[in-house]
Protein backbone atom coordinates (compact mmCIF):
# COMPACT_ATOMS: atom_id res chain seq x y z
CA UNK A 1 0.00 0.00 0.00
CA UNK A 2 2.55 2.14 0.55
CA UNK A 3 4.43 1.90 -2.64
CA UNK A 4 0.96 2.86 -4.08
CA UNK A 5 0.72 6.40 -2.43
CA UNK A 6 4.29 6.97 -3.42
CA UNK A 7 3.73 6.48 -7.03
CA UNK A 8 0.82 8.08 -7.08
CA UNK A 9 2.98 11.17 -5.51
CA UNK A 10 4.85 10.92 -9.10
CA UNK A 11 3.04 13.25 -11.65
CA UNK A 12 1.40 11.02 -13.72
CA UNK A 13 2.93 12.61 -17.17
CA UNK A 14 6.38 11.24 -16.03
CA UNK A 15 5.11 7.81 -14.75
CA UNK A 16 2.69 7.19 -18.03
CA UNK A 17 6.10 8.23 -20.03
CA UNK A 18 8.31 6.31 -18.55
CA UNK A 19 6.22 2.98 -18.83
CA UNK A 20 5.25 4.28 -23.06
CA UNK A 21 9.13 4.37 -22.75
CA UNK A 22 9.77 0.97 -21.62
CA UNK A 23 7.36 -0.35 -23.96
CA UNK A 24 9.41 0.34 -26.81
CA UNK A 25 12.64 -0.88 -25.35
CA UNK A 26 13.63 2.20 -23.88
CA UNK A 27 14.89 1.59 -19.91
CA UNK A 28 17.92 1.54 -17.61
CA UNK A 29 19.40 -1.43 -19.19
CA UNK A 30 20.36 0.94 -22.20
CA UNK A 31 22.57 2.64 -20.20
CA UNK A 32 24.57 0.18 -20.57
CA UNK A 33 25.56 1.40 -24.22
CA UNK A 34 26.68 4.02 -23.21
CA UNK A 35 30.25 4.00 -22.20
CA UNK A 36 30.49 2.01 -26.13
CA UNK A 37 28.67 4.69 -27.73
CA UNK A 38 30.08 7.89 -26.64
CA UNK A 39 33.32 6.42 -26.99
CA UNK A 40 32.65 5.37 -30.13
CA UNK A 41 31.67 8.87 -30.91
CA UNK A 42 34.45 10.32 -29.29
CA UNK A 43 36.99 8.50 -31.36
CA UNK A 44 35.56 7.41 -34.38
CA UNK A 45 32.71 9.97 -35.44
CA UNK A 46 34.73 12.77 -34.22
CA UNK A 47 38.01 12.46 -35.90
CA UNK A 48 35.57 11.00 -39.37
CA UNK A 49 33.63 14.53 -39.42
CA UNK A 50 37.13 16.69 -38.27
CA UNK A 51 38.89 15.03 -41.46
CA UNK A 52 35.99 15.84 -43.71
CA UNK A 53 35.82 19.45 -42.72
CA UNK A 54 39.91 19.22 -42.48
CA UNK A 55 39.34 17.91 -46.52
CA UNK A 56 37.80 20.96 -47.38
CA UNK A 57 39.60 23.47 -46.08
CA UNK A 58 42.56 23.02 -48.43
CA UNK A 59 46.01 24.39 -47.14
CA UNK A 60 46.78 26.20 -50.29
CA UNK A 61 43.17 27.90 -50.56
CA UNK A 62 41.28 27.60 -53.79
CA UNK A 63 37.39 26.91 -52.04
CA UNK A 64 35.99 23.99 -50.62
CA UNK A 65 36.41 21.24 -53.03
CA UNK A 66 39.98 22.53 -54.10
CA UNK A 67 41.32 19.47 -52.65
CA UNK A 68 39.30 16.95 -54.45
CA UNK A 69 39.11 18.92 -57.47
CA UNK A 70 43.31 18.38 -57.52
CA UNK A 71 42.92 14.86 -56.84
CA UNK A 72 40.78 14.24 -59.83
CA UNK A 73 42.43 16.47 -62.50
CA UNK A 74 45.66 15.13 -61.58
CA UNK A 75 46.11 11.81 -63.59
CA UNK A 76 48.69 10.60 -61.26
CA UNK A 77 46.64 10.50 -58.11
CA UNK A 78 43.53 9.56 -59.65
CA UNK A 79 45.10 6.81 -61.22
CA UNK A 80 45.15 5.48 -57.56
CA UNK A 81 41.47 4.57 -57.45
CA UNK A 82 41.72 2.37 -60.52
CA UNK A 83 45.18 0.68 -59.34
CA UNK A 84 43.72 0.00 -55.80
CA UNK A 85 40.43 -1.60 -57.65
CA UNK A 86 42.71 -3.14 -60.02
CA UNK A 87 44.02 -5.05 -57.26
CA UNK A 88 40.94 -5.50 -54.97
CA UNK A 89 38.84 -6.63 -57.21
CA UNK A 90 41.26 -9.59 -58.88
CA UNK A 91 42.10 -10.78 -55.33
CA UNK A 92 38.66 -10.76 -54.14
CA UNK A 93 37.70 -12.87 -57.48
CA UNK A 94 40.04 -15.33 -57.04
CA UNK A 95 39.70 -15.77 -53.41
CA UNK A 96 35.91 -15.72 -53.61
CA UNK A 97 35.88 -17.95 -56.81
CA UNK A 98 39.06 -20.59 -56.24
CA UNK A 99 36.71 -21.13 -52.13
CA UNK A 100 33.98 -22.50 -53.78
CA UNK A 101 34.88 -25.70 -55.24
CA UNK A 102 37.44 -26.34 -52.22
CA UNK A 103 34.57 -25.95 -49.83
CA UNK A 104 32.30 -27.85 -51.87
CA UNK A 105 34.54 -30.76 -51.55
CA UNK A 106 35.31 -30.56 -47.84
CA UNK A 107 32.15 -29.34 -46.32
CA UNK A 108 31.60 -33.49 -45.45
CA UNK A 109 33.36 -34.44 -41.96
CA UNK A 110 37.20 -35.97 -43.02
CA UNK A 111 40.83 -36.98 -40.72
CA UNK A 112 42.57 -34.04 -39.93
CA UNK A 113 39.87 -31.30 -41.27
CA UNK A 114 40.17 -29.35 -37.94
CA UNK A 115 44.34 -29.70 -38.61
CA UNK A 116 43.69 -28.14 -42.16
CA UNK A 117 41.33 -25.27 -40.74
CA UNK A 118 43.82 -24.07 -38.43
CA UNK A 119 46.81 -24.48 -41.05
CA UNK A 120 44.55 -22.00 -43.03
CA UNK A 121 43.89 -19.76 -39.99
CA UNK A 122 47.87 -18.42 -39.93
CA UNK A 123 47.84 -16.39 -43.13
CA UNK A 124 45.77 -14.73 -41.84
CA UNK A 125 46.95 -14.19 -38.26
CA UNK A 126 50.49 -13.53 -39.45
CA UNK A 127 49.24 -10.59 -40.66
CA UNK A 128 50.10 -8.62 -44.20
CA UNK A 129 53.70 -7.05 -43.35
CA UNK A 130 55.00 -10.57 -42.19
CA UNK A 131 53.71 -11.95 -45.68
CA UNK A 132 54.82 -9.35 -47.80
CA UNK A 133 58.95 -9.47 -45.75
CA UNK A 134 58.25 -13.25 -46.90
CA UNK A 135 57.23 -12.98 -50.52
CA UNK A 136 60.30 -10.58 -50.94
CA UNK A 137 62.34 -13.68 -50.07
CA UNK A 138 60.31 -16.57 -51.80
CA UNK A 139 59.63 -14.95 -54.58
CA UNK A 140 61.97 -13.07 -55.20
CA UNK A 141 64.56 -13.95 -58.25
CA UNK A 142 66.90 -16.63 -55.62
CA UNK A 143 63.70 -17.52 -53.61
CA UNK A 144 63.04 -20.72 -53.32
CA UNK A 145 60.04 -20.80 -56.11
CA UNK A 146 62.04 -19.75 -58.62
CA UNK A 147 64.85 -21.77 -57.84
CA UNK A 148 62.54 -25.04 -58.61
CA UNK A 149 61.56 -24.09 -61.64
CA UNK A 150 64.94 -23.35 -63.06
CA UNK A 151 65.64 -26.79 -61.57
CA UNK A 152 63.13 -28.27 -63.03
CA UNK A 153 63.86 -27.08 -66.61
CA UNK A 154 60.45 -24.76 -66.69
CA UNK A 155 61.90 -21.70 -66.90
CA UNK A 156 65.69 -20.31 -67.86
CA UNK A 157 65.52 -17.01 -66.26
CA UNK A 158 63.87 -16.02 -62.77
CA UNK A 159 60.73 -14.46 -63.49
CA UNK A 160 60.30 -11.23 -62.43
CA UNK A 161 57.82 -11.22 -59.61
CA UNK A 162 58.36 -9.08 -56.46
CA UNK A 163 58.63 -5.04 -56.88
CA UNK A 164 55.69 -5.13 -59.05
CA UNK A 165 51.99 -5.72 -59.44
CA UNK A 166 52.32 -9.38 -58.75
CA UNK A 167 53.89 -9.49 -55.74
CA UNK A 168 50.98 -7.30 -54.01
CA UNK A 169 48.60 -9.77 -55.78
CA UNK A 170 49.63 -13.00 -54.38
CA UNK A 171 50.28 -11.45 -51.00
CA UNK A 172 46.51 -10.55 -51.16
CA UNK A 173 45.92 -13.74 -52.26
CA UNK A 174 47.66 -15.34 -49.36
CA UNK A 175 46.32 -13.64 -46.71
CA UNK A 176 42.73 -13.13 -48.21
CA UNK A 177 42.03 -16.93 -49.74
CA UNK A 178 42.21 -19.02 -46.18
CA UNK A 179 39.67 -16.16 -44.85
CA UNK A 180 37.16 -16.51 -47.98
CA UNK A 181 37.48 -19.95 -47.61
CA UNK A 182 37.17 -20.63 -43.88
CA UNK A 183 33.93 -18.25 -44.72
CA UNK A 184 32.02 -19.93 -46.99
CA UNK A 185 33.06 -23.61 -45.59
CA UNK A 186 30.78 -22.57 -42.76
CA UNK A 187 27.86 -21.18 -44.77
CA UNK A 188 28.32 -24.66 -47.10
CA UNK A 189 28.14 -26.51 -43.86
CA UNK A 190 25.05 -24.67 -43.06
CA UNK A 191 22.99 -25.79 -46.09
CA UNK A 192 20.82 -28.80 -45.35
CA UNK A 193 22.52 -32.07 -47.18
CA UNK A 194 18.69 -33.85 -47.15
CA UNK A 195 17.78 -31.31 -49.96
CA UNK A 196 20.05 -32.10 -52.08
CA UNK A 197 19.13 -35.60 -51.33
CA UNK A 198 16.11 -35.05 -52.19
CA UNK A 199 17.32 -33.50 -55.55
CA UNK A 200 19.40 -36.42 -56.21
CA UNK A 201 15.98 -38.89 -55.48
CA UNK A 202 14.12 -36.91 -58.40
CA UNK A 203 17.19 -37.55 -60.66
CA UNK A 204 19.01 -33.99 -60.80
CA UNK A 205 23.05 -34.81 -61.52
CA UNK A 206 25.76 -33.68 -59.36
CA UNK A 207 26.18 -30.85 -61.78
CA UNK A 208 22.48 -30.01 -61.62
CA UNK A 209 22.12 -30.09 -58.18
CA UNK A 210 24.71 -27.57 -57.05
CA UNK A 211 24.06 -25.40 -59.98
CA UNK A 212 19.91 -25.36 -58.98
CA UNK A 213 20.52 -26.14 -55.26
CA UNK A 214 23.87 -25.49 -53.93
CA UNK A 215 24.65 -22.31 -55.77
CA UNK A 216 21.71 -20.14 -55.20
CA UNK A 217 21.14 -20.99 -51.10
CA UNK A 218 24.84 -20.06 -50.70
CA UNK A 219 25.14 -16.96 -53.25
CA UNK A 220 23.78 -14.18 -49.97
CA UNK A 221 27.07 -16.20 -48.35
CA UNK A 222 29.19 -15.85 -51.33
CA UNK A 223 28.02 -11.82 -51.50
CA UNK A 224 29.04 -11.33 -47.69
CA UNK A 225 32.43 -13.15 -47.83
CA UNK A 226 33.10 -11.15 -51.05
CA UNK A 227 32.36 -7.60 -48.97
CA UNK A 228 34.39 -9.09 -46.29
CA UNK A 229 37.39 -9.76 -48.80
CA UNK A 230 37.10 -6.97 -50.84
CA UNK A 231 37.28 -4.68 -47.46
CA UNK A 232 41.05 -6.58 -46.49
CA UNK A 233 42.04 -6.21 -50.01
CA UNK A 234 41.00 -2.40 -50.74
CA UNK A 235 42.82 -0.99 -47.60
CA UNK A 236 46.27 -2.88 -48.99
CA UNK A 237 48.78 -0.74 -47.66
CA UNK A 238 52.00 -2.82 -46.12
CA UNK A 239 52.09 -5.39 -48.99
CA UNK A 240 51.37 -2.42 -51.43
CA UNK A 241 55.05 -0.53 -49.89
CA UNK A 242 57.36 -3.39 -49.74
CA UNK A 243 56.85 -5.94 -52.37
CA UNK A 244 55.09 -3.76 -54.72
CA UNK A 245 56.31 -0.76 -56.56
CA UNK A 246 55.10 2.32 -54.09
CA UNK A 247 55.96 5.23 -56.49
CA UNK A 248 54.47 3.13 -59.71
CA UNK A 249 52.46 0.29 -60.52
CA UNK A 250 50.73 0.03 -57.12
CA UNK A 251 50.99 3.15 -55.87
CA UNK A 252 47.25 2.84 -54.28
CA UNK A 253 44.80 5.42 -52.87
CA UNK A 254 46.25 4.39 -49.19
CA UNK A 255 50.03 4.96 -49.73
CA UNK A 256 49.05 8.15 -51.83
CA UNK A 257 46.87 9.32 -48.78
CA UNK A 258 49.76 8.49 -46.10
CA UNK A 259 52.42 10.49 -48.34
CA UNK A 260 49.93 13.93 -48.78
CA UNK A 261 49.58 13.70 -44.73
CA UNK A 262 52.95 12.56 -43.70
CA UNK A 263 55.17 13.25 -46.02
CA UNK A 264 54.07 16.25 -47.52
CA UNK A 265 52.51 17.15 -44.28
CA UNK A 266 49.30 18.48 -46.26
CA UNK A 267 46.88 17.25 -43.45
CA UNK A 268 44.21 18.46 -45.52
CA UNK A 269 44.86 16.55 -48.58
CA UNK A 270 45.40 13.28 -46.86
CA UNK A 271 42.10 13.29 -45.52
CA UNK A 272 40.64 14.53 -48.47
CA UNK A 273 42.44 11.21 -49.80
CA UNK A 274 41.22 9.47 -47.60
CA UNK A 275 37.25 10.51 -47.62
CA UNK A 276 37.60 9.58 -51.20
CA UNK A 277 39.00 5.96 -50.00
CA UNK A 278 36.23 5.60 -47.83
CA UNK A 279 33.46 6.79 -50.44
CA UNK A 280 35.38 4.44 -53.23
CA UNK A 281 34.73 1.54 -50.66
CA UNK A 282 31.39 1.85 -49.63
CA UNK A 283 30.32 2.41 -52.94
CA UNK A 284 31.65 -0.94 -54.38
CA UNK A 285 30.21 -2.63 -51.11
CA UNK A 286 26.85 -1.05 -51.98
CA UNK A 287 26.83 -2.61 -55.45
CA UNK A 288 27.90 -5.86 -53.94
CA UNK A 289 25.43 -5.38 -51.29
CA UNK A 290 22.29 -4.33 -53.97
CA UNK A 291 23.64 -7.45 -56.11
CA UNK A 292 23.08 -9.64 -52.94
CA UNK A 293 19.56 -8.08 -52.10
CA UNK A 294 18.13 -9.15 -55.28
CA UNK A 295 19.21 -13.23 -54.56
CA UNK A 296 17.19 -15.86 -52.94
CA UNK A 297 16.81 -14.92 -49.04
CA UNK A 298 14.96 -17.40 -46.67
CA UNK A 299 16.25 -20.77 -44.76
CA UNK A 300 18.72 -22.73 -46.17
CA UNK A 301 18.22 -25.71 -43.90
CA UNK A 302 14.89 -26.88 -45.16
CA UNK A 303 11.74 -27.76 -43.46
CA UNK A 304 10.96 -30.55 -40.60
CA UNK A 305 10.08 -34.21 -41.69
CA UNK B 1 33.19 -41.10 -49.94
CA UNK B 2 29.93 -42.20 -51.79
CA UNK B 3 30.41 -39.46 -54.00
CA UNK B 4 30.71 -41.55 -57.56
CA UNK B 5 33.70 -41.39 -60.36
CA UNK B 6 32.32 -38.34 -61.65
CA UNK B 7 33.52 -36.29 -58.73
CA UNK B 8 37.43 -37.92 -58.67
CA UNK B 9 39.37 -35.51 -61.23
CA UNK B 10 37.02 -32.36 -59.80
CA UNK B 11 38.41 -33.96 -56.09
CA UNK B 12 42.01 -34.42 -56.81
CA UNK B 13 41.89 -31.19 -58.77
CA UNK B 14 40.54 -29.18 -55.68
CA UNK B 15 43.24 -31.10 -53.31
CA UNK B 16 46.15 -30.50 -55.86
CA UNK B 17 45.42 -27.00 -55.43
CA UNK B 18 45.18 -26.63 -51.94
CA UNK B 19 48.28 -28.81 -51.91
CA UNK B 20 50.09 -25.95 -53.84
CA UNK B 21 49.09 -23.86 -51.86
CA UNK B 22 50.02 -24.82 -48.73
CA UNK B 23 53.42 -25.84 -50.23
CA UNK B 24 53.96 -22.25 -50.95
CA UNK B 25 52.82 -21.37 -47.58
CA UNK B 26 55.58 -23.19 -45.95
CA UNK B 27 57.99 -21.81 -48.69
CA UNK B 28 57.11 -18.95 -47.78
CA UNK B 29 57.59 -18.83 -44.02
CA UNK B 30 60.40 -21.82 -44.12
CA UNK B 31 62.37 -19.00 -46.32
CA UNK B 32 62.54 -16.55 -44.10
CA UNK B 33 63.03 -18.94 -40.84
CA UNK B 34 65.93 -20.57 -42.97
CA UNK B 35 67.76 -16.83 -43.78
CA UNK B 36 67.52 -16.04 -39.87
CA UNK B 37 69.42 -18.96 -38.90
CA UNK B 38 72.15 -18.87 -41.88
CA UNK B 39 75.30 -17.45 -42.13
CA UNK B 40 76.55 -16.62 -45.65
CA UNK B 41 73.30 -17.66 -48.08
CA UNK B 42 75.03 -17.21 -52.04
CA UNK B 43 73.12 -18.46 -55.26
CA UNK B 44 72.09 -22.28 -53.10
CA UNK B 45 69.54 -24.00 -51.92
CA UNK B 46 70.52 -23.51 -48.09
CA UNK B 47 73.00 -21.15 -46.59
CA UNK B 48 76.44 -22.21 -46.01
CA UNK B 49 75.90 -22.44 -41.99
CA UNK B 50 74.02 -22.36 -39.24
CA UNK B 51 73.89 -19.58 -36.12
CA UNK B 52 72.08 -18.36 -33.53
CA UNK B 53 73.57 -14.55 -33.93
CA UNK B 54 71.10 -13.05 -35.78
CA UNK B 55 68.73 -13.39 -33.02
CA UNK B 56 70.82 -11.79 -30.49
CA UNK B 57 71.96 -8.93 -33.66
CA UNK B 58 68.08 -8.41 -34.11
CA UNK B 59 67.50 -7.75 -29.95
CA UNK B 60 69.56 -5.37 -29.49
CA UNK B 61 69.36 -3.48 -32.30
CA UNK B 62 66.21 -3.17 -32.56
CA UNK B 63 65.70 -2.85 -29.07
CA UNK B 64 63.26 -5.52 -29.21
CA UNK B 65 62.57 -6.23 -25.63
CA UNK B 66 61.26 -2.63 -25.39
CA UNK B 67 59.18 -3.23 -28.18
CA UNK B 68 57.88 -6.56 -26.89
CA UNK B 69 57.00 -4.52 -23.66
CA UNK B 70 55.22 -2.09 -26.07
CA UNK B 71 53.45 -4.37 -27.38
CA UNK B 72 51.99 -6.20 -24.89
CA UNK B 73 50.74 -2.85 -22.87
CA UNK B 74 49.04 -1.96 -25.69
CA UNK B 75 47.23 -5.15 -26.09
CA UNK B 76 46.49 -5.68 -22.43
CA UNK B 77 44.83 -2.03 -22.28
CA UNK B 78 42.85 -2.43 -25.54
CA UNK B 79 41.38 -6.27 -24.31
CA UNK B 80 40.53 -4.67 -20.63
CA UNK B 81 39.08 -1.27 -21.97
CA UNK B 82 37.24 -3.15 -24.86
CA UNK B 83 36.33 -6.44 -22.74
CA UNK B 84 34.88 -3.66 -19.93
CA UNK B 85 32.80 -1.26 -22.72
CA UNK B 86 32.01 -3.90 -25.22
CA UNK B 87 30.73 -7.09 -22.78
CA UNK B 88 27.60 -4.76 -21.34
CA UNK B 89 26.94 -2.52 -24.69
CA UNK B 90 26.58 -6.08 -26.10
CA UNK B 91 23.94 -7.06 -23.36
CA UNK B 92 22.14 -3.76 -23.85
CA UNK B 93 22.03 -4.71 -27.58
CA UNK B 94 20.96 -8.58 -27.44
CA UNK B 95 18.20 -7.86 -25.18
CA UNK B 96 16.95 -4.83 -26.18
CA UNK B 97 14.70 -3.70 -29.20
CA UNK B 98 15.02 0.58 -29.48
CA UNK B 99 14.12 3.10 -32.26
CA UNK B 100 17.29 4.01 -33.23
CA UNK B 101 19.09 0.72 -33.33
CA UNK B 102 20.02 0.68 -36.71
CA UNK B 103 22.11 3.59 -36.24
CA UNK B 104 24.31 1.95 -33.42
CA UNK B 105 24.42 -0.83 -35.55
CA UNK B 106 25.62 1.62 -38.47
CA UNK B 107 28.05 3.05 -35.76
CA UNK B 108 29.57 0.06 -34.91
CA UNK B 109 30.32 -1.92 -38.24
CA UNK B 110 31.60 1.41 -39.72
CA UNK B 111 35.02 1.19 -37.78
CA UNK B 112 35.45 -2.69 -38.80
CA UNK B 113 34.32 -1.91 -42.29
CA UNK B 114 35.77 1.18 -43.20
CA UNK B 115 39.70 1.05 -44.29
CA UNK B 116 41.37 1.88 -41.67
CA UNK B 117 43.55 4.95 -43.34
CA UNK B 118 40.45 6.25 -43.86
CA UNK B 119 39.80 7.18 -40.15
CA UNK B 120 43.29 6.78 -39.06
CA UNK B 121 44.75 10.04 -40.75
CA UNK B 122 42.05 11.96 -39.59
CA UNK B 123 42.50 10.50 -36.32
CA UNK B 124 46.51 11.11 -36.02
CA UNK B 125 46.25 14.49 -37.50
CA UNK B 126 43.35 15.07 -34.33
CA UNK B 127 46.42 13.54 -31.91
CA UNK B 128 49.15 16.08 -33.29
CA UNK B 129 46.79 18.77 -32.28
CA UNK B 130 46.36 17.72 -29.25
CA UNK B 131 50.08 16.78 -28.40
CA UNK B 132 49.35 13.29 -27.85
CA UNK B 133 50.50 11.81 -31.08
CA UNK B 134 53.55 9.31 -30.75
CA UNK B 135 52.25 8.65 -27.42
CA UNK B 136 51.23 4.65 -25.39
CA UNK B 137 47.90 6.26 -24.93
CA UNK B 138 47.25 7.61 -28.64
CA UNK B 139 48.26 3.82 -29.77
CA UNK B 140 45.88 2.69 -27.66
CA UNK B 141 43.25 5.59 -27.98
CA UNK B 142 43.34 4.15 -31.92
CA UNK B 143 43.25 0.28 -31.21
CA UNK B 144 40.16 0.71 -29.17
CA UNK B 145 38.31 1.76 -32.47
CA UNK B 146 38.03 -1.28 -34.21
CA UNK B 147 38.38 -3.67 -30.73
CA UNK B 148 34.92 -2.58 -29.00
CA UNK B 149 32.46 -3.06 -31.84
CA UNK B 150 34.60 -6.28 -32.64
CA UNK B 151 33.51 -7.22 -29.01
CA UNK B 152 30.33 -6.25 -28.90
CA UNK B 153 29.95 -8.02 -32.16
CA UNK B 154 31.45 -11.06 -31.01
CA UNK B 155 29.72 -11.21 -27.43
CA UNK B 156 26.19 -10.68 -29.24
CA UNK B 157 25.52 -14.34 -30.32
CA UNK B 158 26.84 -15.60 -26.62
CA UNK B 159 24.34 -13.56 -25.08
CA UNK B 160 21.29 -14.41 -26.92
CA UNK B 161 22.29 -18.11 -26.10
CA UNK B 162 21.76 -17.34 -22.38
CA UNK B 163 18.05 -17.99 -21.78
CA UNK B 164 15.90 -14.51 -20.13
CA UNK B 165 14.47 -16.93 -17.84
CA UNK B 166 17.40 -17.61 -15.78
CA UNK B 167 18.04 -13.75 -14.92
CA UNK B 168 13.94 -13.89 -14.23
CA UNK B 169 14.64 -16.30 -12.05
CA UNK B 170 17.75 -14.94 -10.38
CA UNK B 171 16.04 -11.63 -10.24
CA UNK B 172 12.57 -13.85 -8.16
CA UNK B 173 15.12 -15.08 -5.74
CA UNK B 174 15.86 -11.57 -4.93
CA UNK B 175 19.20 -10.90 -6.60
CA UNK B 176 20.31 -7.58 -6.83
CA UNK B 177 21.90 -6.08 -10.68
CA UNK B 178 24.84 -6.06 -8.97
CA UNK B 179 24.57 -9.56 -8.12
CA UNK B 180 22.95 -10.90 -11.01
CA UNK B 181 25.88 -9.83 -13.30
CA UNK B 182 28.61 -11.11 -11.02
CA UNK B 183 26.94 -14.57 -9.82
CA UNK B 184 24.71 -15.09 -13.44
CA UNK B 185 25.46 -13.26 -16.41
CA UNK B 186 29.83 -13.18 -16.09
CA UNK B 187 30.37 -16.57 -15.00
CA UNK B 188 27.54 -18.08 -17.64
CA UNK B 189 29.57 -15.53 -20.31
CA UNK B 190 33.10 -16.69 -19.69
CA UNK B 191 33.72 -18.25 -22.78
CA UNK B 192 32.26 -16.00 -24.97
CA UNK B 193 34.62 -13.25 -22.94
CA UNK B 194 37.63 -15.97 -23.26
CA UNK B 195 37.35 -15.90 -27.20
CA UNK B 196 36.29 -11.94 -27.44
CA UNK B 197 39.66 -11.28 -25.44
CA UNK B 198 41.96 -13.90 -27.19
CA UNK B 199 40.34 -12.81 -30.95
CA UNK B 200 40.90 -8.65 -29.84
CA UNK B 201 44.47 -9.81 -28.44
CA UNK B 202 45.84 -11.65 -31.71
CA UNK B 203 44.00 -8.78 -34.08
CA UNK B 204 45.86 -5.83 -31.86
CA UNK B 205 48.88 -7.70 -32.07
CA UNK B 206 48.59 -7.80 -35.83
CA UNK B 207 46.82 -4.11 -36.73
CA UNK B 208 48.99 -2.84 -38.40
CA UNK B 209 47.90 0.49 -40.08
CA UNK B 210 46.58 2.58 -37.04
CA UNK B 211 49.50 1.79 -34.86
CA UNK B 212 51.69 2.63 -37.66
CA UNK B 213 50.10 6.05 -37.71
CA UNK B 214 49.98 6.75 -34.39
CA UNK B 215 52.72 5.13 -33.01
CA UNK B 216 56.40 7.15 -32.00
CA UNK B 217 59.42 5.80 -32.29
CA UNK B 218 59.06 4.41 -28.54
CA UNK B 219 55.95 3.48 -28.72
CA UNK B 220 56.22 0.99 -31.86
CA UNK B 221 54.55 -2.32 -31.54
CA UNK B 222 56.11 -5.36 -33.04
CA UNK B 223 54.68 -5.35 -36.40
CA UNK B 224 55.50 -1.83 -36.79
CA UNK B 225 58.91 -2.23 -35.78
CA UNK B 226 59.07 -5.37 -38.31
CA UNK B 227 57.74 -2.95 -41.06
CA UNK B 228 60.16 -0.53 -40.58
CA UNK B 229 63.09 -2.34 -40.48
CA UNK B 230 61.77 -4.33 -43.70
CA UNK B 231 61.16 -0.93 -45.37
CA UNK B 232 64.21 0.30 -44.24
CA UNK B 233 66.03 -2.68 -46.02
CA UNK B 234 69.71 -2.70 -46.63
CA UNK B 235 70.68 -0.37 -43.17
CA UNK B 236 69.85 -3.72 -41.15
CA UNK B 237 71.48 -7.36 -42.17
CA UNK B 238 68.87 -9.45 -43.85
CA UNK B 239 68.81 -11.66 -41.32
CA UNK B 240 68.82 -9.53 -38.49
CA UNK B 241 65.29 -8.43 -40.01
CA UNK B 242 63.99 -11.95 -40.46
CA UNK B 243 64.90 -12.87 -37.21
CA UNK B 244 62.45 -10.40 -36.11
CA UNK B 245 59.87 -11.84 -38.47
CA UNK B 246 60.89 -15.07 -36.51
CA UNK B 247 59.60 -13.52 -33.39
CA UNK B 248 56.83 -11.61 -34.57
CA UNK B 249 55.56 -15.15 -36.03
CA UNK B 250 56.05 -17.14 -33.21
CA UNK B 251 54.69 -14.27 -30.76
CA UNK B 252 51.41 -14.50 -33.11
CA UNK B 253 51.74 -18.72 -33.84
CA UNK B 254 51.98 -19.32 -29.65
CA UNK B 255 48.43 -16.54 -29.49
CA UNK B 256 46.48 -18.92 -32.25
CA UNK B 257 47.27 -21.55 -30.58
CA UNK B 258 45.96 -20.69 -27.38
CA UNK B 259 43.03 -18.78 -29.20
CA UNK B 260 42.19 -22.13 -30.98
CA UNK B 261 42.09 -23.92 -27.74
CA UNK B 262 38.99 -21.43 -26.97
CA UNK B 263 37.51 -21.05 -30.37
CA UNK B 264 37.29 -23.41 -33.33
CA UNK B 265 37.88 -21.62 -36.80
CA UNK B 266 34.67 -22.21 -38.87
CA UNK B 267 32.83 -21.98 -35.79
CA UNK B 268 34.73 -18.12 -35.23
CA UNK B 269 33.95 -17.29 -38.52
CA UNK B 270 30.34 -18.34 -38.30
CA UNK B 271 30.23 -15.74 -35.50
CA UNK B 272 31.98 -13.15 -37.35
CA UNK B 273 30.15 -13.42 -40.43
CA UNK B 274 27.53 -11.53 -39.41
CA UNK B 275 29.28 -8.25 -39.07
CA UNK B 276 28.30 -6.65 -42.96
CA UNK B 277 24.80 -8.45 -42.77
CA UNK B 278 23.12 -6.40 -40.94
Amino acid sequence: MATTTSEAAVPISGQTRRSRLAERGVDRTLLLLLPALVLLLAMFAYPFIYGLQLSLRPQEGGGLLANYRNFFSDAYEAGTIWKTLKLAIPATAVNVLASIPIAYFMRGPFRGKRLLTAILVVPVTLGTVLVAEGLLRYLGPRGWFNRTLIELGILSEPLRLVHNYWGVLFSLIITGFPFAFLLILSYMSGIDPTLERAAATLGAGPWQRFRRILLPLLAPGLATTAVLCFVLAFAVFPSASLVGQPSGSTRVLSIAAYHAAFEDYDYSMGSAIAMIMGGVELAVIGLLLFGRSRLYSGPSTGGKG
Amino acid sequence: MTRGIVARPGAWLVWGAVGFFLINLAGLIGEVVVNSLGTRWFDAWLPEGFTFKWYSDAWSEFALSHVLIVTFEVALAVIAISLLVGVPAAYALARRQFPGKRWVMLLLLLPLVLPPLTYGIPFATLLYELRVAGTLTGVILANLVPAIPFVILVMTPFIEQIDPNVESAARMCGASTRRLMTKVLVPLLIPGILAAGLLVLVRTVAMFELTFLTSGPDSQTLVVALYNAAFAAGIRADQSIDAMAVLYMLTTLVLLLAALRFVNPTQLVSRVREEPTK
